[in-house]
């Protein structure tokens, strides 16, 4: 193969970058296999909203090109309509789940779910209570804190401390350089 | 059937607590023995921290297993999103040794270990496979003469592989048990379409899943039904809090009142609304409060 294409050739990946197609391969989610139908697309109840296009997203994969900052990944609502219709039984979800895990890792992640991380870092839930519930819990007859972390601090420690020893609050903090 | 504690997630005690109150009540009624789950965290939320890190899923999930381990009693769920996680997880790590192994050396900091005893259940799947139909209609004291948009939400079917629940795409379980009280389950386009919540799009880019919420607005406002029902908090605060915000948004008005599960069969036992949180929905709908009064008298 001549130096150029070699380079240019994007299944062949630098060191620093992070392998996506790799990664799928290895977790059986063999999306080489695809033949283009677009029967994702055509079942995706995001797309009729959005600019998510499932069919691409896949495709990028099988070719290994850079899909870590396409903002279509966030848009899947993980219906799995594509995984149970693929005919090729492609893990269609599973693969887009595992590119945002490689996208999380690289730093990439957006706004309104790492303050998601953030309320789960501090309160173990990622919809912690507020005032008005407190106040319809009473009014229900019910406990104001309901029987989870809320109610017990020792509980919640366990939980940090699970979040520390998996390194998900260094995870939440690291930006993109 | 095994003892079950009861998993409460982070939508139904912190946010619409009145389904909390109908499950507590149903259970009793049903006879069913199910403790709390003191201590229990978030799930945690599939869509979003599952994407994010494996391991951090596994670690939070497999704790809330052990909880329940502990007590000698199986998970019982009322979120889709709390069962497919907590289901998921369940599976992964009775399959695959290399991955127990790794996750019990995270909570062995917390002098926890993951064993693989205990099952996770859903409400819907468990009455119907516990009880069916036929016997829960038996329960029934007040018939519900009510028109109903049943909505699945995907992740009590989806993925099939995992769930093994039957057709995903006409799947009928939850329809009988809607019947059972009563209420006619009406058919409608796009019924097993998403609410549009999952996956971090709700939280990240509200708009866009509030279309999709809107979409499944409008084909039930053409179906004419008297009310959503659904059996899971998030597709809930979607339906419910959503059309507030597509209202706000778009200035589209519904106003279809929403029900879990748990709160429709409350109804069917006797419960008024009040007692079943129903009135603290977002959604106040006086000519559904006065039809449920008047089913009750009758």
């Amino acid at each position: 193969m001549h130096i150029k294409n070699k380079i240019n050739n994007p299944l062949v990946k630098t060191m620093s970058e992070p392998d996506v197609l790799k990664t799928l391969q290895d977790a059986s989610l063999d999306v080489l296999t695809c033949m283009q139908c677009g029967t994702c697309s055509g079942s995706c109840p995001s797309g009729r909203y959005t600019s998510l296009n499932t069919r691409r997203i896949i495709r990028k994969a099988r070719k290994n090109s850079d899909m870590l900052h396409d903002d279509d990944l966030w848009m899947c609502a993980t219906c799995y309509n594509c995984q149970e219709r693929c005919p090729r039984g492609i893990k269609i979800v599973d693969a887009i789940l595992m590119i945002r895990t490689i996208a999380v890792h690289e730093g990439i992640m957006l706004p309104a779910h790492r303050k998601i991380s953030e309320l789960v870092l501090k309160h173990g839930h990622a919809v912690p209570i507020n005032d008005a519930t407190k106040e319809k819990r009473k009014d229900l007859g019910l406990e104001e804190l309901p029987e989870t972390v809320h109610k017990y601090p020792e509980a919640l420690a366990d939980v940090k401390k699970l979040l520390e020893s998996c390194g998900f609050d260094k995870l939440v903090v690291k930006k993109q350089e | 059937m095994k003892k079950l504690s009861l998993f409460l997630g982070c939508i139904i005690p912190n946010r619409y607590p009145g389904i909390e109150k109908a499950t507590y009540l149903c259970l009793e009624k049903l006879g069913i023995d199910c403790s709390d789950l003191p201590g229990a965290s978030c799930c945690p939320a599939p869509g979003v921290f599952r994407s994010f890190d494996k391991s951090t899923w596994l670690a939070l999930a497999s704790r809330n297993i052990v909880l329940s381990e502990e007590l000698e009693r199986d998970v019982l769920t009322i979120c889709n999103g709390c069962y497919g996680s907590l289901i998921d997880a369940n599976n992964e790590l009775k399959e695959n040794a290399a991955l127990k192994k790794s996750t019990n050396t995270h909570l062995e900091k917390i002098g926890k270990k993951y064993n693989g005893s205990a099952d996770v259940r859903h409400i819907v799947e468990l009455l119907y496979d516990e009880f069916g139909p036929e016997k829960i209609k038996e329960m029934v004291t007040t018939p519900l003469n009510l028109r109903v948009a049943l909505h699945y939400g995907c992740h009590l079917v989806k993925p099939s592989k995992e769930r093994q629940l039957g057709s995903v795409e006409r799947p009928m379980f939850f329809d009988e048990l809607v019947e059972s009280t009563g209420a006619e389950s009406v058919d409608y386009p796009d019924k097993m379409a998403c609410c549009g919540a999952g996956g971090g799009v709700r939280s990240a880019l509200l708009e866009k899943s509030l279309e999709m919420a809107n979409h499944k607005f409008s084909r039930i406002q053409d179906a004419g039904v008297d009310c959503i029902v659904n059996a899971c908090p998030f597709c809930h605060l979607q339906l419910d809090g959503g059309q507030a915000e597509v209202k706000e948004k778009f200035g589209l008005e519904y106003n279809i009142p929403v029900l879990h599960y748990t709160q429709l069969l409350g109804l069917a036992f006797g419960f008024s609304p009040e007692e079943l949180g129903i009135d603290l929905n977002v959604i106040k709908n006086d000519e559904f409060l006065a039809k449920l009064k008047e089913l009750a008298e009758n």
